[in-house]
């Protein structure tokens, strides 16, 4: 019973070390964010190797995410006559939920992976030291740049999804299910408030800073070759995932339930 | 200035239960190349790192020109880390970058010299350790071993520091361009006027750049003395180590506690 007990109690303490250290890091990081000198080209670099090369592989998952919501919410909706709904269950689920959900995911699949995989390689050839050594601050050269592009980049990625993902369900909705395409359109946009797109645009920059910050931290932490490597970029996209969901739920709850 | 360059008093680290370093006392003169001998990981490399700032020791004092540097917090430690350059044991080139940004690297970043400017200044070191500047504009992964470590010098020296470190400077490399390196390593400290402190357990090497070598033991400096005297020094350890013999007062430690 009391090994029961004391391995219950080292797994929470280990939990609690590692939130701390997560804690520690992030805050470190944003202090550096406000502190020159700044990298503007590097920030540059982030922002098209997250933004621009994830586009191919947002923009697909988005559109079959709208393509399938059409297509349920159809089956569902004209078992009680309510097909015209469909136009504004899509526009609503993919502004607000599934745009920024499935691209976070994505982008925690591609990148996060992408950049615990780089920071954890310089990590074990000491090329994070060797910054140092170089009077350059390893945060503020590596992980702000990155930390900054997440941010910002992801509420474009999203709003390219959102359209994209609309567009899918257009497709459904007037080639296979015989909508009218002017009136599936209006019907999108009538019901469509500023606040859905915002509220989308908002997680997004959450999960974008989510991604780009556990694949930092795990990569930054990794130790052990190969092997250590391979185990910060598993840890920084599983984590990364169940943050983006985490948030994806305190946000809506706490930000945007009401509206 | 008169004193040591730098000077290490009861320096202590441990990691958990660990302890790698049980109080250094260490002396480093003004443009004198030391080399610190010992096997692995009897705490070379972490000594190393506390003295460029890289660790934070838990106790002991470390003085760099008389100031003590030990406790400093983390912006001023970045600032006397300007006065060193390391050379690391796998080169540790940055491979996002040519060769000749990586030798530029700590002028362009770290002091904001012009990109052009410093160019010159990088194609000028590589012609220093014997590269032609063609090899500038190669990456890091397309050099050989022996390629890669010269560039790695060539960044080392090239903000032209006060001290540089040279972590296992010829591990890896066939005899002959061990001895490349080591007459490089010779050349840059007499030329530069720099204070150079190595860490290896090539004993060829160990003899050839250093004006004096101390041998470093389960945390513990046991022995120092000008390099001509490392074969008459009377202790066992010492003999064990420079001879190579399986059998002694040392034993190899099979799992690192």
């Amino acid at each position: 019973m009391l090994d029961f007990l004391a391995s219950v109690g080292s797994v929470f303490f280990a939990f609690l070390t590692s939130t701390g250290r997560l804690a520690i890091f992030a805050g470190t990081a944003l202090s550096h964010c406000f502190r020159p000198p700044f990298y503007p080209r590097l920030i540059l670099r982030q922002i098209i190797d997250i933004g621009y090369y994830s586009l191919p592989v947002v923009g697909l998952t988005a559109i079959f995410t709208g393509m399938v919501l059409a297509l349920q919410t159809y089956t569902g909706f004209s078992r009680f006559a309510a097909e015209s709904a469909v136009s504004t269950v899509v526009v609503l689920s993919v502004t607000r939920e599934l745009g920024p959900v499935i691209a976070g995911l994505m982008v925690a699949g591609r990148i996060g992976a992408a950049i615990a995989a780089e920071l954890g390689t310089m990590k074990v050839t000491d090329q994070i030291d060797a910054l140092s050594t170089l009077s350059t601050n390893p945060f503020k050269y590596l992980i702000v740049p990155r930390l900054i592009a997440g941010l910002v980049t992801l509420p474009v990625l999203v709003l390219v999804a959102d359209i994209i993902g609309v567009f899918g369900g257009f497709i459904v909705g007037t080639y296979k299910l015989g909508f009218n395409p002017g009136m599936y359109l209006s019907r999108t946009v009538d019901y469509l408030q500023a606040n859905d797109v915002i509220s989308g645009l908002v997680k997004a920059g959450a999960f974008g800073f989510v991604v780009a910050l556990m694949g930092c931290y795990h990569g930054y932490h990794s130790k052990g070759g190969a092997q250590g490597v391979g185990a910060a970029t598993t840890h920084a996209v599983v984590s990364a995932s169940i943050m983006i969901l985490l948030c994806n739920y305190l946000l809506t709850a706490l930000l945007f339930a009401n509206r | 200035m008169s004193g040591p360059k730098i000077s290490v008093r009861g320096l202590r680290k441990s990691f958990g239960r660990k302890v790698v370093l049980d109080g250094i006392d260490i002396d480093v003169g003004r443009q004198e190349s030391l080399v610190i001998i010992g096997g692995s990981g009897t705490g070379k490399s972490v000594l190393i790192k506390c003295i460029i700032g890289l660790i934070q020791p838990d106790a002991g004092s470390i003085k760099l020109d008389g100031q003590e540097v030990a406790d400093l917090g983390r912006g001023d430690r970045e600032k006397t880390m300007q006065k060193f350059g390391m050379l690391f044991q796998g080169g540790a080139l940055f491979d996002s970058l040519p060769v000749w940004e990586n030798v530029a690297f700590g002028l362009i970043q770290g002091r904001g010299m012009d990109r052009a400017a410093a160019k010159e200044i990088a194609i000028r070191k590589l012609a220093q350790v014997g590269l032609g500047a063609e090899v500038g504009e190669l990456s890091p992964s397309e050099l050989s071993g022996g390629m890669q470590k010269r560039v790695a010098l060539a960044r080392a020296i090239a903000a032209e520091p006060e001290i540089v470190i040279f972590d296992e400077p010829t591990t890896g490399l066939d005899p002959i361009m061990s001895d490349v390196i080591n007459e490089l390593i010779v050349k840059c400290v007499k030329e530069l006027g720099i204070t150079a402190i190595s860490i290896t357990h090539d004993m060829a090497s160990a003899r050839k750049i250093s004006d004096r070598i101390a041998m470093i033991y389960k945390g513990k400096i046991i022995w120092t003395g000008a390099t001509a005297e490392i074969d008459r020094s009377g202790n066992e350890y010492v003999d064990q180590f420079i001879h190579g013999r399986a059998t002694g007062p040392i034993q190899m430690e099979v799992r690192a506690l």
